[in-house]
């Protein structure tokens, strides 16, 4: 059977059946930003970030199915434009105080609001009040960073097998919770060999007493710009704390 | 207090209700804000001199609920030119609370190396850059030209040496703490990187240029002094206590050491104080004009134990610089003296730029030890709830002390900071420029600058320098325009 393929602003990229844009473009080494998305776990598309074109209408790449000649525009001043108001949103929507964050450097929020050159906050700051969860011997829950991924939801439920973590509320009162009746993370069974301990595409869920042994110019983002770490984004696996 | 008390230009005296305020706002050429204020008669008399400081910063409050180990990345960025001070600090606080008690030897030199580099970047942006216009071109001089723009158009070879001896400290900070400014390399029980060969040997290169920049310095500074003897000792001069750390054997030591405290004739107070007794040595008064704390030595009360810091007082306080070079500029400026410390503001100048050479021999030593290439980065012992860490920055002694519970949180932050400590001497200073220089004559911005320059002199950072939030001691008084008190309101810390 011939290899089928799609386009992406206009390269030929080839797909297998079942493969979403967002596989093909990881295969392919084509980098469309997101950041919900993690290869090892059931898209959901909520983040929105992956947004593309896919024949003329809006859809995200890490959910919208592959399909024969479908002409994909996703790197475009339109889209990128789009991207990074979405960054924004996020970036005022928490508290996100880069500066002093030991995920700087390592960080998919803060590496994609470089990539697509977001100079400020645009929007007036929510300067949400969430306190830290700090009761858990080995790691510490910053929710000031949380962008509601459920990545860890996804992680402790389909990998690990415990559910430690949920979003509760709607609307703009969402946020991630701990499932234990005093809603800290000390009173559940979580532990740092977690699937979920690792998978965090910023600062919220951090090992303790371990911030900034990573010296600057050694970090995962420190060398390249996210957009050309699509192998890294590909490959993420259970590796996701070793590998750099 | 007589009527020739250095203080009593701190308030107008009451009664007068025709004072006319003159403000310099911004003060320039310092780093952070603040302002001053005069108050004159219709005779031009001055009744009240005033160093503002107008800006508030709250890290004390808000590092409360961090944890411990983001605590030396986050307070460094209250301030923009010495954030290595701040890391080292909070960083070696923070080695008490991880029961790291002593350092591994490569981690102690890398930090070192970190606040050499620092040392010298400062100091060096200190007076080529904000105090040089000054003292090159007068302090009344034409103020366009009063720049380091105007510094590098008549003194080329000034401006370009000033410029590089500061790349140079910064280059040192880029190699150790990752960039330039707010880098990362000081954490809690340790470092996280050393230098390699490579980088040891392009510093290498170039440290014997900036030692004789340095001392050639320090030189500049002393012909300056020697030139025009009567305005360099006697400007602004007002005696006080001197406090800062001295190392082992008495010596000069920026890093570590123990705190020791002398009068305005150089007699000690207090000698060997463990940093961990700072609480006991040094109480704090609040003003109900400025945001900026005014410390002084507990046993001598607020009236009397007000103390200078920095360059001025560690250079006088030491009894030894353990490099050679700065060992032989100390004895001449102690020489300078004739048997009594100095306490001229400008001097501060000429004491700065031999600890800029001291640094700058210490980089040299240090880049010539393989132990700053070291492996072991890191070191733990049993854990504590509580740290305090002393550091003499380049403003002077720079105390940070925290808690932290059983979570790893911080509960409490006091940060008693180099520009701080001077906020008494500063006021007394300008008090007295202005008693000597403006009192009775019509103000131009030539005669304001006189004020610029004394506070310049000791390099103060505003913005580093007040962080007091919640418990602070405060009394707020209504007065009604003959000076009388309506009403008065007291909390207590």
């Amino acid at each position: 059977m011939d290899a089928r393929s799609l386009s992406i602003d206009g390269l030929p990229v080839p797909f297998d059946d079942g493969q979403t844009i967002m596989d093909a473009s990881l295969a392919a080494g084509i980098f469309i930003p997101h950041l919900c998305h993690h290869p090892q776990f059931t898209p959901q598309g909520s983040c929105k970030l992956c947004t593309v074109r896919a024949n003329g209408r809006y859809v995200s790449a890490c959910t919208m199915p592959a399909s024969e000649g479908m002409e994909v525009e996703s790197n475009t001043p339109e889209l990128n434009d789009k991207r990074r108001t979405m960054l924004q949103m996020l970036f005022v929507e928490g508290n996100h105080f880069c500066p002093s964050c030991e995920k700087s450097g390592d960080c998919l929020l803060q590496a994609l609001a470089y990539e697509l050159e977001m100079l400020g906050p645009h929007f007036p700051q929510f300067y949400p009040d969430r306190p830290v969860d700090a009761s858990h011997p080995d790691v510490l829950l910053d929710f000031n960073r949380c962008i509601l991924c459920e990545l860890c939801v996804r992680a402790s439920r389909d990998v690990d097998g415990k559910s430690v973590f949920a979003l509760s509320g709607r609307g703009i009162g969402k946020h991630l919770i701990v499932n234990a009746e005093s809603g800290r993370l000390a009173d559940t069974d979580f532990s740092l060999a977690d699937k979920a301990a690792h998978v965090c595409p910023v600062g919220v869920i951090i090992a303790k007493r371990r911030g900034f042994a990573v010296p600057i110019g050694q970090r995962r983002f420190d060398g390249e710009p996210i957009s050309r770490r699509v192998d890294w984004l590909a490959r993420r696996r259970a590796d996701d704390e070793e590998e750099q | 207090m007589d009527a020739t008390s250095p203080r009593t230009l701190e308030t107008a005296p009451p009664g007068d209700t025709e004072l006319r305020r003159v403000s310099i706002d911004p003060l320039s050429r310092v780093e952070g804000h603040g302002k001053i204020t005069l108050l004159l008669d219709a005779d031009d008399r001055v009744q009240q001199v005033r160093l503002h400081i107008v800006e508030f910063r709250g890290f004390e409050k808000f590092i409360q609920g961090r944890p411990y180990w983001e605590v030396p990345v986050m307070v460094q960025r209250l301030c923009g030119i010495c954030p290595v001070s701040h890391h080292l600090a909070a960083a070696k606080a923070l080695d008490h609370v991880v029961g790291a008690e002593r350092l591994t030897p490569t981690a102690e030199k890398v930090r070192r190396l970190m606040h050499y580099g620092q040392i010298l970047q400062s100091h060096a942006l200190h007076f080529f850059h904000l105090a040089s216009p000054d003292l090159l071109f007068g302090f009344a001089s034409d103020a366009t030209r009063r720049n380091i723009v105007g510094i590098a158009a008549a003194y080329p070879e000034v401006a370009r040496q000033g410029v590089l001896l500061r790349r140079f400290g910064q280059e040192i900070i880029r190699l150790t703490a990752g960039k330039r400014i707010h880098g990362t390399g000081a954490i809690p029980g340790g470092v996280n990187r050393a230098l390699g060969d490579e980088e040891r040997a392009a510093l290498l290169a170039e440290i014997y240029t900036i030692i004789g920049w340095s001392r050639q310095s320090v030189h500049l500074v002393k012909r300056l002094h020697t030139a025009d003897p009567e305005l360099y000792d006697g400007f602004g001069t007002t005696p006080s206590n001197l406090l800062s750390l001295v190392g082992a054997g008495g010596a000069l030591d920026f890093y570590d050491g123990r705190l020791r405290a002398r009068d305005a004739g150089g007699k000690l107070l207090v000698d060997g104080c463990a940093v961990r007794n700072y609480p006991e040595l040094i109480g704090e008064e609040v003003k109900p004009w400025s945001y900026m704390k005014f410390p002084f030595l507990a046993a001598l009360g607020p009236e009397r134990g007000w103390y200078k810091v920095g360059p001025l007082a560690r250079v006088q306080n030491c009894d030894s610089i353990a490099t050679p070079l700065a060992e032989a500029e100390r004895r001449e400026f102690v020489d300078h003296g004739q048997g009594r410390p100095i306490h001229a503001p400008l001097a501060y100048h000429w004491a700065r730029m031999i600890e800029m050479l001291h640094a700058a021999e210490a980089i040299k030593n240090l880049l010539h030890d393989d132990e700053l290439s070291g492996s072991e980065l890191l070191t733990a012992g049993p854990r504590h709830h509580e740290g305090i860490g002393v550091i003499e920055a380049p403003r002077g002694t720079l105390i940070h002390h925290y808690q932290v519970d059983d979570d790893d949180l911080v509960t409490m932050c006091n940060l008693i900071v180099s520009t701080t400590h001077n906020n008494q001497p500063m006021n007394e200073a300008i008090r007295e420029v202005a008693r000597r220089h403006l009192d009775g004559r019509r103000l131009g911005e030539g005669l304001l600058n006189h004020i610029e320059v004394a506070i310049r002199a000791f390099d103060p950072c505003l913005s580093c320098a007040t962080h007091a939030l919640g418990r602070m001691p405060l009394e707020v008084e209504l007065v009604d325009c003959l000076g009388q008190r309506i009403a008065q309101l007291r909390s207590s810390g």
